[in-house]
């Protein structure tokens, strides 16, 4: 009997706590949506919490995940690596800005090559995404890369098997490279790839450990992977023709040529950005949340956390190779998009 | 059942009618019973709804591709995400072709064991090799996935498919088998980690119906000089033949179904594969893969494609317990 009421007196102290938590965790910020931008989001989330005592719960459940969550009103703000267009925002009555800017890289496995030696162009690029160059030693390859010796081997493609914002950035740029790619596969977080030897990985780990495997693959990986696991890659001919290296200097020189309030929503695709520094496959991840929250204490700590992660998270995004937003772009989003949400 | 003994018990005690203490015992017992038998039957139930929740609510999620695309959906070979265009026949064909791969390795090597440990091991072996197969039935399916992609896949590709492309690859009828690139990955891969993977529950079953064969049987047969190989084709099979089934049916259900492993190594291609090496996917794996990002439609022919695995697993038991019946027929039974 004794235990037995001892069992009841924890199960009721423990139920206690946890409505007590609950009401403490009311207050942190809820946000669901895109992978690829969710390591600093959590680092910002980090500091943030140890700055001021609010947190945030933020679900890294894929874009459309985030957009259902927020269009069902469940979380505070949506987060999308593909831009939402603006006459889907206005319908819904939502704001979207930008967060975070970021690179997808083209990696590849080839031998005698040493990173950033090989020199491709998005069109190039794009004919061995689509199986048309199977062989490393392809004349047009050889034309670009003159006095480098290309072996004869055939070309893997490599790509990611589930859907994500990495491949939406990639397909992006090869269609706004290559007209075939466009008309053919077009863009989206899953594509149908076209290339009779290409095979999927699993996420941005299963990409890298299948290029780093397969001689003569060539896949692509969000920037940090090529970092951390000293990936080969390649250098890429941008909009102005220039070969550049990946690198958060030339993501912040695309992120700075983009004309970000010349499409509604700021829906700017940073891919092929002019700029002779620009690293033609940044993207941005963009944010989403309602003009009139049904909770507006909720989204104004939610704008809150953005306020200070621009003003204070800069160090905490490079550190994880991301490129924050320039002070000129984030005072212009305070003033034309945060005005819009009604506190 | 278990009421109608015990009232039964009571009624055939005619002098006891009259013990009050009795009574009570006995209508306690029977309340008891009752209870006891209301409970199970509730369990049981729960199955039941669960499995009909299953199958109504994939079934209503999979309706609209099934309304667009009709009963074409199980043949059209396509999968277009982005133009909303798909079929199940690329990953049907890839989880039928991995799984039969699977068993077709698995279950000789699996026979093999199991004759061993029961019919010609020596005692102080059986049981460390015994509950060794029984481990590596214990191993997550990710560790197989991810020995499959690192360990096992390079190897593959050197020291199988380059040297099996070059010998049979120009071989007029099966040279078409060996095409294609060989990078270590494809049905063929996924079908050998399947194999190791489904080969410790197929022996495990094989082993424990081989042994509850009654000794008397066995010994006889002996003592007529009949050899190892007759004893078990001539006694220990027939007599063993519904559980080699079931087992071997148990195998097939996890092969079909298995998610993370065929992930790694089938290389997640929504191609029709044309060779042993090509790259493919089955619907376990592409459902594992896409689900995170899909939207509106591609919901639908994801639930659509989980509703075919549930009708080809149901269909594979009702083959299994079809053949059971045939071959007890068969023998009389």
């Amino acid at each position: 009997m004794n235990t037995k009421r001892t069992l009841l007196k924890t199960v009721a102290a423990a139920t206690l706590a946890t409505l007590a938590m609950g009401t403490a965790f009311a207050a942190d910020i809820t946000g669901a949506g895109a992978t690829f931008p969710f390591p600093v989001y959590a680092k910002w989330a980090e500091a943030y919490k140890a700055a001021t005592g609010t947190g945030l719960n933020y679900q890294s459940i894929g874009s459309s995940g985030g957009l259902k969550q927020i269009r069902a009103k469940t979380v505070t703000f949506g987060a999308s690596d593909a831009p939402v267009k603006g006459a889907d925002l206005d319908k819904d009555g939502m704001v979207q800005f930008p967060a975070i800017v970021g690179g997808t890289v083209p990696v590849l496995n080839l031998e005698g090559f040493k990173p950033g030696e090989l020199r491709v162009t998005g069109a190039v690029l794009a004919d061995m995404f689509l199986g048309k160059i199977t062989k490393w030693n392809d004349a047009k390859l050889a034309a670009l890369n003159p006095g480098k010796k290309l072996p004869d081997e055939n070309i893997t493609v490599v790509h990611r098997a589930d859907g994500s914002g990495t491949t939406f950035n990639f397909t992006d740029y090869l269609s706004a490279v290559s007209p075939e790619w466009s008309s053919s596969v077009g863009k989206g977080a899953a594509v149908k790839w076209p290339a009779a030897s290409s095979v999927g990985g699993k996420g941005n780990e299963g990409v890298a450990a299948n290029v780093n495997r397969v001689k003569g693959a060539v896949g692509y990986v969000e920037y940090a992977y090529v970092k951390k696991n000293g990936m080969n890659f390649m250098q890429l001919q941008n909009a102005d023709g220039k070969y550049v290296s990946p690198d958060d200097k030339t993501f912040a020189a695309a992120a700075a040529g983009a004309d970000w309030f010349s499409v509604p929503g700021m829906g700017v695709s940073m891919v092929n950005a002019k700029g002779a520094e620009a690293w033609p496959i940044s993207t941005a991840s963009f944010i989403l949340m309602y003009k009139q929250p049904g909770d507006k204490v909720a989204s104004a700590e939610a704008l809150k956390f953005f306020d200070w992660a621009f003003k204070n998270g800069k160090k905490l995004a490079s550190d994880l190779d991301y490129v924050p937003l320039p002070d000129s772009l984030t005072d212009q989003i305070r003033a034309k998009v945060w005005n819009q949400v009604a506190k | 059942m278990s009421i109608a003994g015990a009232s039964m018990t009571v009624t055939e005690a005619p002098a006891d009618t009259g013990n009050p203490q009795m009574l009570s015992i006995a209508r306690k017992q029977r309340l008891q019973d009752m209870a006891f038998h209301r409970i199970t039957q509730l369990f049981s139930l729960l199955v039941l709804v669960a499995l009909l929740g299953i199958i109504v609510s994939l079934f209503i999620n999979a309706w609209p591709a099934f309304q667009k695309f009709g009963a074409h959906f199980i043949w059209y070979v396509e999968w277009d995400i982005i133009n909303e265009e798909f079929g199940a026949a690329i990953a049907i064909v890839g989880t039928l072709a991995s799984a039969g791969i699977a068993l077709l390795i698995a279950v000789p090597l699996a026979f093999g064991i199991a004759l061993f440990l029961t019919e010609t091991c020596p005692p102080w072996l059986r049981r460390p090799l015994g509950t060794a197969i029984e481990l590596l039935a214990a191993v997550p399916s990710i560790i197989y996935g991810m020995f499959g992609l690192f360990v096992f896949a390079p190897l593959f590709a050197d020291y199988f498919q380059v040297p099996a492309q070059k010998l049979l690859g120009s071989m007029p009828l099966i040279g078409f088998l060996f095409g294609g690139s060989t990078n270590g990955m494809g049905i063929l891969a996924a079908g050998i980690v399947l194999a190791f993977m489904v080969l410790p529950f197929v022996a495990a079953v094989m082993r424990d119906v081989f042994e509850i064969v009654p000794p008397i049987l066995r010994e006889s047969a002996y003592g007529l000089g009949c050899t190892t190989w007759e004893v078990v084709r001539r006694v220990v099979l027939p007599y063993t033949q519904k559980g080699v089934i079931g087992g071997v049916m148990l195998g097939l259900g996890r092969a079909l179904g298995e998610t993370m492993a065929v992930t790694f190594v089938i290389g997640n291609a929504n191609r029709m594969p044309t060779s042993l090496f090509s790259p493919g996917t089955s619907i376990a794996s592409t459902l594992a893969n896409e689900f995170g990002e899909a939207a509106d439609f591609h919901i639908s022919a994801l639930f659509a494609l989980g509703f075919l695995l549930f009708v080809i697993t149901f269909i594979v038991l009702a083959l299994a317990k079809w053949m059971i019946i045939r071959a007890e027929k068969a023998k009389g039974l």
